[in-house]
């Protein structure tokens, strides 16, 4: 290579590195195309390019009889409400589970370390707040479709065991880096856990509390949106039946409320977290 | 390469975003500068040195007068010779213009790329071409053991230096150095002004340059043009620049005379706050 | 002594929103059909025990183990490709849908907002499902899916940290004559480079989680073998699946920590 010949000031210290991690990359890249099946070509196939704009075609224009819009309005409404139930049973679920795991909180840890008790509980707690929200809010309606049935009770169930989880986790996160000082004097001077709670932590915290549910709630509009795949109700049920039959006008016009839904709920989102902070 | 030529005929300079109603960065303003010559300009702080030298440089337009360089009027060419034009300035700001994160080599060498093909300057990202021409540079400001480190690693003093050594790769046939020792010390003064001034000599190059340091400019350039409020002062080789003329140049600004330039700050570039993350999981 | 101010007057914004709150949770229970009847009937959470019960019992037969392992690498595979191209989508639509430093007007910016607002308002899995007609069951949909997605996301974000770069470097490059792609390359692009890693690697840590899924409308990965065995109530291999998926997460989680760890230092 040329750069043998250089002074060694002239050798490019980072070359080495360059080519080797150029050369991994290639090597990672083949077997990936490979596992995905990595032939965009057959987009453009005769066959699937014909039936693809066929059904692209149709897209324009959109279906918009009074019946079927009146419909897909009940769905879009159902949407919210899945959604907006599933948040409130999330944080039924959430705000025990919080008080409960919450360290600042702990009487027997003031004057030292935590008991053996209260911390193996606590765990405990965190360990399953950490169940709920690693599997997914998808999975667990594709449960809740198996015991109860199609229909909007497992999508609001499935969001509630998720976003329990997360909340439960970050609420714990905002309590445990705030200022925790108010909350420990209190507790020093004899007022019990709740009471603690209610004058100390969730006054310094209210705010990013706030804050972080309204911005949950729409990402819970965005997930029972797609819970509807699997059978949980809301817009997306509507949204793969369309997709079944193919019927291009159905699909165009499900996706644009779709898609004005979730600029609403972003908009909405960002305008309570506005005036609430 | 050949030294550029510039002639200003009652050039007057607003900068688009002033206020109505604030007087004019350069009032107008005449000043002819021949190819090869080396000048200075001086002046208290907000007298319109910068303005001066983003005029010449082509990055502002004239309110009024006219901008000649080797006798063309760069605002009236197409913007394609315009640009072939720019590519024979080189304008070097105060704060050098580094990306933080690229190295060295690479941020040098970006100032070849008028000249280069778009294949070439791809290349160079991957590996740098010319490297050696980057070190024969960043050597001549004693930078040379520099050459692979990475610009936010550099002190300021070093990062100003590398934005000097730019010139020296720069195609150009005009070195416009706004502030140049600035967040140097005495000794690495000297070595950058002889540099400087020895480089364009042996080149042919035209150079302007704004200075605070008064007795370096005296020392050092043939020519000073003193600017105070938008205006021409004087305009004077450097022998016949009295105490007198810097007094009343530097009249209410005294201790800018003393030899205190205002302190640049040594940017640490303010943290950026990555925007807020739509990611629901 | 001066009385408490009343607790609800008309002027209190915050009131009015706790009480539009409210009533938007009253009316979702009202008018959602939900069926508590059924979830707590003995059927149903004596049905639900069963399942949590086989679920735990996870199923390691080895045959089995070997399809879920070429699944995972599917999954893992969609994702990181996906992301990747998301990465290049991402960069070149965040170019035109910048604003340009130097004040000229970009007519291209409104256009290119707009075509990432959309990419990145359809969920991924709405993505496969409309996919799967131009490119048929398997992973490729799932991979295109994500990638439209995460470009519409990562197009957004690279678009607003071009904005916030400090623009002097370009503007030297720019006054020296040099062209507008190679400005980008030279001055602007390493500038971005840090944040545009970090933001690609928050992204894979998502998007794996996304792929685990996609399968579900048969996009491929481990979430067709879910359906698959849920669908024919195998809760033990639907269990291993399960496994399967969060040590999957835990691992794009680990790596992606690894890299951001090594680029910090």
């Amino acid at each position: 290579m040329a750069t043998q010949s250089l002074a060694p000031a002239l050798r490019d210290p980072a070359w080495n590195a360059r080519v080797f991690w150029t050369l991994a990359g290639a090597a990672l890249l083949v077997p990936m195309l490979w596992a995905t099946e990595f032939r965009p070509w057959v987009l453009f196939e005769q066959d699937s390019l014909r039936a693809t704009l066929r059904f692209l075609g149709d897209f324009v224009p959109p279906k918009s009889d009074a019946e079927f819009l009146r419909m897909v309005a009940y769905e879009a409404w159902r949407t919210i409400a899945i959604a907006t139930c599933g948040m409130a049973l999330a944080l039924l679920l959430a705000i025990p589970m919080t008080l409960a795991s919450t360290a600042v909180l702990s009487i027997s840890a003031l004057p030292g370390r935590m008991h053996a008790l209260p911390f193996v509980i606590r765990q405990g707690i965190r360990w399953l707040l950490i169940l709920l929200r690693s599997v997914p809010e998808l999975v667990w309606a594709l449960v809740f479709v198996r015991v109860v049935g199609l229909g909007p009770t497992a999508g609001v169930l499935a969001i509630a065991l998720t976003y329990a989880g997360m909340l439960g986790k970050v609420y714990a996160e905002i309590l445990e880096s705030g200022e925790t000082h108010a909350t420990t004097t209190l507790l020093r001077n004899g007022s019990g856990r709740v009471q603690a709670f209610l004058h100390g932590l969730l006054p310094t915290n209210a705010a990013e509390l706030t804050s972080y549910t309204v911005y949950r709630w729409e990402c819970a509009i965005r997930s029972s949106a797609v819970l509807g795949f699997v059978g949980a109700g809301g817009l997306g049920q509507q949204l793969i039946t369309s997709l079944k039959m193919y019927d291009g006008a159905e699909v165009s016009t499900i996706l644009l409320v779709f898609i004005a839904l979730v600029w609403v709920a972003d908009w909405a989102s960002a305008r309570l977290r506005k005036v609430l902070g | 390469m050949a030294g550029v030529a510039i002639a200003l005929a009652d050039v007057e300079v607003r900068h688009p975003a002033a206020a109505v109603g604030t007087p004019s960065a350069l009032k107008p303003l005449t000043l002819s500068i021949a190819a090869g010559e080396q000048l200075a300009v001086i002046g208290p702080s907000g007298a319109g040195k910068t303005t001066l030298m983003h005029a010449i440089a082509c990055a502002l337009r004239p309110t009024s007068g006219r901008l000649r360089i080797d006798g063309q009027d760069p605002w009236s060419l197409p913007v394609r010779q315009l640009q072939r034009l720019r590519s024979r300035l080189f304008l070097a700001p105060q704060v050098p213009p580094l990306p933080p994160r690229q190295r060295t080599v690479t941020a040098l060498l970006a100032a070849r790329l008028p000249v280069q093909s778009l294949w070439t300057s791809l290349r160079s990202l991957v590996r740098p071409v010319g490297a050696a021409d980057a070190y024969a540079a960043l050597a001549r400001f004693d930078l040379g053991d520099k050459l692979w480190t990475r610009v936010d690693r550099l002190s300021g003093g070093e990062r100003q230096r590398v934005g000097l050594a730019r010139a020296l790769l720069a195609p150009a046939g005009l070195w416009l150095v706004d502030e140049p020792l600035s967040a140097l010390d005495p000794t690495r003064s000297q070595l950058v002004v002889s540099t400087l001034t020895g480089e364009a000599r042996a080149r042919g190059v035209t150079l302007v340059a704004t200075l605070h340091q008064v007795d370096v400019a005296i020392a050092a350039f043939p020519r000073i043009v003193g600017l105070r409020n938008g205006e021409l002062a004087f305009d004077l080789p450097a022998s016949a620049v009295t105490r007198d003329h810097l007094l009343r140049l530097y009249a209410q600004f005294e201790h800018e005379l003393a030899g205190t330039p205002p302190a640049i700050d040594d940017q640490a570039s303010p943290a950026q706050r990555p925007p807020t993350v739509v990611v629901c999981r | 002594m001066i009385p408490a101010p009343p607790l609800f007057h008309l002027r209190c914004t915050a009131c009015w929103i706790v009480a539009g709150i409210a009533m938007l949770v009253v009316a979702s229970f009202v008018t959602l059909d939900l069926k508590w009847a059924a979830f707590v009937s003995g059927d149903a959470l004596a049905r639900m025990g069963r399942f949590l019960a086989e679920l735990a019992s996870p199923s390691v037969e080895p045959e089995f183990l070997r399809r879920l392992a070429i699944a995972s690498a599917e999954t893992l595979a969609m994702s990181a490709l996906g992301t990747l191209l998301a990465v290049v989508g991402g960069l070149a639509l965040a170019v035109p849908a910048s604003r340009p430093v130097d004040g000229r007007r970009n007519v291209l910016r409104g256009p290119t907002r707009l075509l990432l607002n959309v990419l990145r308002s359809v969920p991924e899995l709405a993505w496969a499902a409309l996919l799967l007609i131009a490119a048929g069951l398997g992973p490729l949909s799932g991979t295109l899916a994500l990638a439209f997605h995460t470009t519409g996301v990562l197009g957004r974000l690279f678009a607003e940290a071009i904005e916030n770069t400090p623009r002097e470097p370009a503007d030297a490059l720019r006054v020296q004559g040099v062209p507008g792609g190679r400005v980008f390359l030279y001055a602007t692009l390493p500038a971005v480079l840090p944040q545009v890693l970090s933001y690609t690697l928050y992204r894979w840590e998502n998007n794996i989680r996304a792929a685990a899924v996609l399968g579900v409308v048969g996009a491929g990965g481990l979430g067709q073998m879910l359906t698959f065995h849920m669908g024919l109530f195998q809760m033990s291999e639907t269990g291993t699946v399960l496994i399967a998926m969060l040590l999957l997460v835990a691992l794009v989680d680990l790596l992606s920590y690894l890299a951001r760890r090594t680029m910090v230092s």
